[in-house]
């Protein structure tokens, strides 16, 4: 039994189900990404716990306590919300002091608090400022401190990080994981960037119309996606279809009559099967000294890696290759492309999804 | 605010005003109707039986007939040089660079919040035989015109109250209108004229016509500017009730006519809802 | 879009003249030290200003207006709050229906409103009085504060609100501490709306008012309708004055053009 416990949690507006079939435990103190493209259904998700959306089906419990049927006023938990909802017309420490305010703590202890959280966020000196004086970082961690002071039992984060810009964001993913660690709050955080999820959770949710699709440590879900689309979702992904020709674990998959050396796999002969190979896992080597030969046909620049297409026999390739300092081989060069078997994954292809049977 | 907390929540916060509003807006216009209805004789008043005459006697006597014709033709002079002059107005405004622009959008709209009979006697002032149009005129050399107590004074003077409303639903189909279109228009071919008149007109047109049936409206049923301008020969339509009422006391006669008002009112508000309806079918489809 | 041109501003000019025009004159005959109409050329007087105070039916007109509008501003308020927040926040039957109903003193004419109230006065004893006048002015200014109200509560960021119940206020504590003073530029900017309609209205009062309760705009209708003299000018002067600070304080809280012409 975890700390929060979703127990096929769901929500269905007519004939429109946002939310299906949600089960989830999560530790005391563990940081879990839900993570989707829009409409997923995972932002719903997280206003049923937070208890701003009423579930049509099932059951949300905090430490053994059933909270599914609890207002939000008295459900207690630190909620960020995307637009960051600061109340304009209150100084930065009146916003932090808001949830105490509600608690009835006593002012000493309350101006106590919102100090130290105010120091834990790095915002002591902007405490009389108001929201609309400050940068968007700054107005993050606002919501932030407002959320953790008054010490919640799970912090729910909604795309915390999508109105910062690019650089910020980076940063502020890493200052976030921070505040988490040394709080120790269960966190939840919603996020359709696969990047901020992976980096910074110790579980990511994938959520594929209003179901969860898997579960998993952010390492594990990028080296073992359990469909295609989370193997496109969450990374980038070369995908080919293929044909496995021979009798089970001695065959091996063919397309377009060239044979791919690939991980431990048994499949009828005959069955149509879907190849995954991630760019990074390609090593570029000069003609014939790899396993497939190819054509160069595109080379972008990303400063820490280089991005190539390479036109093959067996279809178009991503290459990614770090930046090691020498520029690489250009557009129209001859090349070969080489890979450890284990890398090449291949799954059956079902007529209808298309997805992992 | 989570939906149902309970659904007894906004019926007991309209209620106050919803129960005054049934109570003060729609029992008092049924009455009034009503009372158009009643017969009125001069020596007793007001009886209690019923009957057409008063709206018979509206749409045929001359002295009526002419009172409505002078209402409607004034009201369709005012909204025409409202649009002639409200609509270039409003276009050179929305050219124009902050901080001149929100000066004199505020110049032109500032004057609704005086009050009509200010700015009617204003008027008055000026077109008086002795006032400043006169004093000008005779300075030049022009003898003196007389304009007060005229159709025209009353026209003028309803064109300077109704302009604000002419401008603001110009202007603000105007803001609507991204400015790179009309500057498009030009980098494909079209002449400034043509431009304004394929491009920026068509966009304008609800707003003028928005602004149109508002001004008509207002002109028709003005009150202070044709009772101060326009004195006791000129009447109209709002002077006419007036006078039914507070003069001649057949109270019945004074409701029929506000009645027409009201009823011509709705006609223009439900003909331009219509119109925005057709329009906004065609367009978004 | 490109600059105005000369025959614009011209034109323009002309326009702006004309609209001020009228105001200006007042303004300008109002301090006249002749018994006529005039433009002071030599020198200004107060004399028309003091010549107010000697007639004491409009000094206590004004007090009438002043009453009048501050009570029914006041009163608007009090009903179009709650139904504002009713109206924009819940889905409830009818909905719709009482919104334009509360909106329809805008499109009914004042001249029918006035007409209207007279009849219903009568009806029910009530010609005269000075509280049914205030009644009436309600009807006439209410709408002018709710839709400011609607606009401030769609305008406003709603998950402010939310963030406030998940740290624990009650639904009235949210309305307090947090709602209530993210709409305030709207309940203020409608009070002084309502205030100013109610304190320039004339068609419907006129229909209303009894020789104790007359308002100061029936009064100088009524006066101008006799004699035409500069005491007019005076009192046109200051209602133009006090509409004028009216304006910059609406200005400055909340945007003139925006209360008049609407959020975009």
């Amino acid at each position: 039994m975890g700390f929060l416990t979703l127990a096929s949690l769901s929500k269905v507006y007519g004939d429109h189900a946002a939310v299906r079939d949600v089960d989830l435990s999560v530790a005391k103190g563990e940081f879990v990404s839900l993570l989707g493209p829009s409409g997923c259904g995972k932002t719903t998700t997280l206003q049923m716990i937070a208890g701003l959306v009423e579930p049509t089906g099932g059951k949300i419990a905090l430490d053994g306590r059933d909270i599914t049927r609890e207002k939000p006023n008295t459900r207690g938990l630190g909620i960020v919300f995307q637009s960051y909802a600061l109340f304009p017309h209150m100084t930065v420490a009146q916003n932090v002091a808001f949830g105490l305010e509600m608690r009835k703590v006593a002012r000493a202890e309350r101006d106590e608090r919102v100090k130290t959280m105010l120091g834990l966020v790095h915002l002591a000196q902007l405490a009389d400022r108001y929201p609309r004086q400050l940068s968007g970082g700054q107005r993050q961690r606002v919501a932030i401190a407002r959320a953790l002071v008054i010490v919640p039992p799970v912090l729910l984060l909604d795309e915390p990080l999508s109105n910062l810009d690019a650089k910020l964001r980076e940063e502020m993913q890493f200052e976030l994981r921070r505040i988490q660690q040394s709080v120790g709050t269960t966190t939840i955080m919603v996020t359709h960037d696969q990047a901020e999820a992976l980096s910074i959770s110790d579980r990511v949710v994938v959520m594929e119309q209003g179901r969860m699709t898997q579960i998993d440590a952010p390492y594990r879900l990028y080296e073992r996606p359990a469909t295609a689309f989370i193997s496109s979702f969450v990374g980038k992904m070369n995908r080919l279809d293929g044909i496995w020709r021979g009798h089970g674990p001695a065959g091996t998959p063919q397309i377009n009559g060239v044979s791919l050396p690939c991980e431990q796999a048994s499949f009828p002969d005959g069955q149509t099967v879907a190849l995954s190979l991630r760019p990074e896992k390609i090593l570029l080597r000069s003609q014939g000294q790899g396993r497939l030969d190819g054509t160069i046909v595109n080379r972008f620049f990303l400063g820490s890696y280089w991005l190539f297409t390479v036109e093959t026999p067996v279809g178009a390739l991503s290459v990614s290759v770090p930046n090691h300092g020498e520029e690489p081989a250009g557009e129209g060069d001859a090349v070969a492309l080489d890979w450890t078997p284990v890398s090449l994954r291949v799954e059956a292809v079902t007529a209808t999804t298309g997805a992992a049977a | 605010m989570s939906r149902a907390r309970s659904a007894l929540t906004p019926w007991l916060l309209v209620s106050p005003g919803a129960l005054l509003f049934l109570a003060l807006v729609i029992v008092p216009l049924v009455l009034t109707v009503i009372l158009s209805f009643h017969v009125y004789d001069h020596g007793t008043g007001i009886k209690n039986e019923f009957t057409f005459a008063h709206y018979l006697a509206v749409v045929t006597d001359d002295y009526y007939l002419g009172i409505f014709l002078r209402t409607l033709r004034v009201a369709a002079l005012t909204t025409l040089l409202c649009a002639l002059i409200g609509v270039p107005e409003a276009y050179i405004l929305a050219r124009m660079r902050d901080p001149w622009r929100s000066v004199f959008l505020l110049v032109i709209i500032g004057p609704l919040l005086v009050s009509v009979v200010v700015r009617a006697f204003g008027w008055s002032m000026l077109l008086g035989s002795t006032g400043l149009v006169n004093q000008a005129l005779e300075a030049v050399g022009f003898g003196t015109v007389k304009l007060l107590y005229t159709e025209t004074a009353i026209v003028i003077a309803l064109v300077h109250v109704m302009l604000p409303f002419m401008v603001i639903p110009v202007w603000t189909s105007l803001q609507k209108l991204d400015p790179s279109v009309e500057a498009a228009a030009w980098t494909l071919g079209a002449s400034r004229f043509t431009a304004l008149r394929r491009v920026v007109m068509p966009q304008v047109s609800m707003g003028m016509l928005s602004g149109s049936l508002i001004v008509f409206g207002l002109s028709a049923s003005a009150f202070a500017i044709p009772g101060l301008l326009g004195g006791r020969r000129l009447k109209m339509a709002a002077t006419l009730v007036y006078d039914e009422f507070m003069h001649e006391l057949n109270w019945p006669l004074g409701a029929t006519i506000a009645i027409i008002v009201l009823v011509a009112n709705l006609i223009i508000m439900l003909a331009y809802n219509r119109m925005v309806e057709a329009r906004a079918r065609r367009t978004l489809g | 879009m490109q600059k105005n041109g000369p025959i614009a501003l011209a034109f323009h000019t002309l326009v702006v003249a004309f609209v001020l025009a009228p105001l200006l004159v007042i303004c300008l005959v109002a301090f006249t030290p002749e018994n006529t109409l005039s433009i002071p050329t030599t020198s200004f007087s107060l004399r028309w200003f003091r010549e107010i105070f000697v007639h004491p039916d409009f000094v206590a007109s004004f007090v009438n207006s002043l009453w009048l509008a501050t009570l029914s501003a006041t009163i608007a308020i009090a009903l179009a709050v709650p139904a504002g927040l009713a109206i924009d926040r819940y889905d409830f039957p009818g909905r719709d229906g009482l919104n334009a109903l509360f909106l329809s003193p805008l499109i009914i004419p004042h001249l029918v409103l006035g007409v209207a109230f007279l009849r219903l006065f009568a009806l029910i004893g009530a010609t005269g009085s000075f509280t049914w006048l205030v009644v009436s002015h309600v009807i006439i200014v209410t709408p002018y504060v709710l839709r400011l109200v609607l606009a401030a509560l769609s305008g406003m960021d709603r998950s402010a609100e939310q963030a406030a119940m998940t740290l624990g206020a009650s639904h009235w504590t949210v309305f307090r501490r947090v709602t209530a003073p993210m709409i305030l530029p709207g309940i203020t900017g409608g009070w002084l709306l309502a205030f100013i309609n109610s304190f320039d209205e004339l068609t419907m009062s006129i229909f209303v008012t009894s020789p104790a309760t007359v308002t100061l705009p029936v009064r100088m209708y009524m006066y101008a309708t006799e004699s035409i003299d500069p005491m007019m000018a005076a009192v046109s002067a200051l209602m133009i004055a006090l509409t004028a600070g009216a304006m910059l304080v609406l200005d400055r809280a909340f945007g003139l053009d925006k209360i008049l012409v609407g959020q975009k």
